[in-house]
């Protein structure tokens, strides 16, 4: 006899996967607080451990905040699938019968829009401790959304490659932050060309190019590594 | 051609001596050391299959006896 | 030519036709590596710029070479591991890994030995040492996946797939490094790029690299056959070799 299956359309299976991690990430607040709280205490760290100078700290800002951002991502990534692991839904996840790379690409999409975008909007606020030049703030948030979706999908892969593990976090960030040179370069590349006074259209560019490229390939990555993790 | 004049000075490389022969002396310390590593790491896993294999033969042989 | 290729997978075969064959490269690896530094530290003519510390470029230019070679060959096993599931290309990749994060310390330990002379400091931010100090980072990571896990088998996927994202990522990381080394150092003195090397300094040179090449080929060649009597110590196979060398002494 043929087991008959509820019609259930990519789209739902979709926008199932975003309403859920979405409620479950929002029912512990402290995930989506604490890399902002991180991000933050990095950035008060670095006038007392340099200098109060404000011509000093704006001459090296950009790369700052870029660079705490980074660590920030980095730190939340451990959560991306951990939970989802422990209590077995990530099993669930790959034997239901829509594709595993869209459901993972929604994951990491709501990853972004509770670590990556809340880290963007507050970096403008930590630049003016910085003592950023004025013009470039609207560069600095935009080019952390556009960077920080990319780093959610390159953590993602390697995150699903750790999650199996016991003790991954020091290993997940051995993996992850050299993927993340590239966003880097570009990233606080673009605040800095701004505030010289160039144009920051071609570094966006490129870092929008780097994230079409993470989205045509991270999926299937995160997909084939939550395969290994699990079935391992 | 020889570049240089005597073996004193093949060893001073104009000045340069420190330099050039420690980082050769890296590159054939590392190339060197995984040679005789690989040869090692098969005198070792040889010896050790070797010693199991006997001893598998000598709990066989005491079984027989036994029975 | 499937066929043949399923051969060389099976552990058996491929012991069998390495056993022939690491000779020719091992002898090949000693000679050309001697030719080739006694030409290059004795015989190749100084550089009118450098002086003698250009020497340095035989073991570079090889170790840096070799370092990117060992990287795509990882990932070029992993994929044949992951799609074919054939153990001789993971075996492969095992053994490489840490071969190739050691080219990539001798590149980076000879280019910074090299910069001394020449710039006059230890380091500096070149464009080619970054990313090869980003690379080193890389090869450390796929090592470090691999002894994460406790089945070997899921080490072996998980590694698979982080080596070939990395060889994905190592052309990005490239031109970005390129693209920030541009834009923070205005045209600075590159170590390797030169209008063009009198032949007799690039002889010298191209047995130097072939000769690393070969060395490559056989460490692989034996290492992989030390793995495979490793894993496949309980074939029936690998225990009559092992008793036939055993009764020989």
């Amino acid at each position: 006899m043929q087991v008959i299956e509820p019609k259930a359309s990519l789209g739902v299976a979709v926008r199932a996967t975003i309403k859920r991690d979405i409620t479950l990430v929002l029912r512990r607040r402290s995930e989506v607080i604490n890399p902002l709280v991180f991000f933050a205490l990095v950035i008060t760290l670095f006038p007392l451990g340099i200098s109060p100078d404000p011509a000093m700290l704006a001459a090296i800002a950009p790369g700052l905040l870029w660079v705490a951002a980074l660590l920030a991502t980095q730190l939340s990534l451990d959560t991306l699938f951990r939970s989802d692991y422990d209590d077995g839904s990530l099993e669930q996840l790959l034997l239901s019968p829509q594709p595993l790379p869209a459901l993972v690409l929604s994951k990491t999409l709501v990853h972004w829009l509770l670590t990556g975008l809340p880290l963007a909007l507050m970096a403008p606020l930590l630049g003016l401790m910085l003592a950023l030049p004025g013009q470039s703030y609207a560069v600095l948030a935009f080019s952390l959304a556009l960077g920080s979706a990319s780093l959610s999908l390159i953590g993602a892969i390697c995150a699903a490659l750790t999650v199996g593990l016991s003790r991954g976090g020091v290993l997940l960030s051995l993996l992850v932050l050299p993927l993340y040179i590239p966003v880097l370069i570009f990233g606080a590349g673009a605040v800095q060309v701004v505030i010289l006074g160039g144009n920051a259209a071609p570094y966006l560019a490129i870092l929008g190019a780097q994230l079409c490229l993470a989205l045509m390939l991270a999926p299937w990555a995160i997909a084939a590594a939550l395969r290994i993790s699990i079935n391992g | 051609m020889m570049a240089f004049d005597s073996f004193s000075a093949l060893l001073a490389m104009g000045g340069h001596g420190a330099y050039v022969w420690s980082a050769w002396g890296l590159a054939a310390l590392l190339l060197i050391g995984s040679a005789f590593h690989a040869r090692a790491e098969r005198h070792h896993l040889m010896q050790d299959l070797k010693r199991r294999q006997r001893r598998e033969r000598h709990a066989d042989r005491g079984e027989a006896h036994e029975s | 030519m499937w066929a043949f290729i399923h051969k060389l997978g099976s552990p058996k075969w491929f012991y069998a036709i390495s056993a022939k064959l690491q000779p020719w490269f091992w002898g090949s690896a000693i000679l050309l590596l001697l030719i080739g530094s006694v030409w290059g530290l004795g015989f190749a003519p100084s550089d009118y710029q450098q002086g003698n510390s250009f020497r340095i470029i035989y073991v570079h230019v090889p170790a840096a070479i070799l370092a990117q070679s060992c990287f795509i060959s990882m990932a070029v096993a992993g994929v044949i591991f992951l799609v074919w599931k054939i153990k001789i290309a993971d075996m492969a990749a095992t053994v490489i890994a840490p071969f190739g994060a050691a080219m990539t310390f001798v590149a980076l330990f000879s280019g910074s030995v090299w910069g001394m002379p020449t710039w006059g400091t230890w380091w500096v931010w070149d464009a080619r040492l970054t990313s090869m100090l980003i690379q080193l980072f890389l090869y450390l990571g796929v090592i470090a996946l691999r002894g994460a896990f406790s089945s070997r088998d899921s080490g072996a996927r998980a590694a698979s797939v982080l080596a070939l994202v990395g060889v994905v990522n190592i052309p990005i990381i490239k031109y970005s490094v390129n693209w920030w080394n541009t834009l923070h150092q205005p045209a600075t003195f590159t170590l390797t790029e030169r209008p063009a090397m009198p032949m007799e300094m690039w002889l010298p040179l191209l047995i130097m690299v072939l000769g690393f090449y070969c060395f490559f080929i056989a460490l692989t060649l034996t290492r992989t056959r030390n793995e495979i009597l490793r894993r496949e110590s309980a074939k029936r196979w690998v225990r009559a070799l092992v008793a036939d060398t055993d009764r020989r002494g």
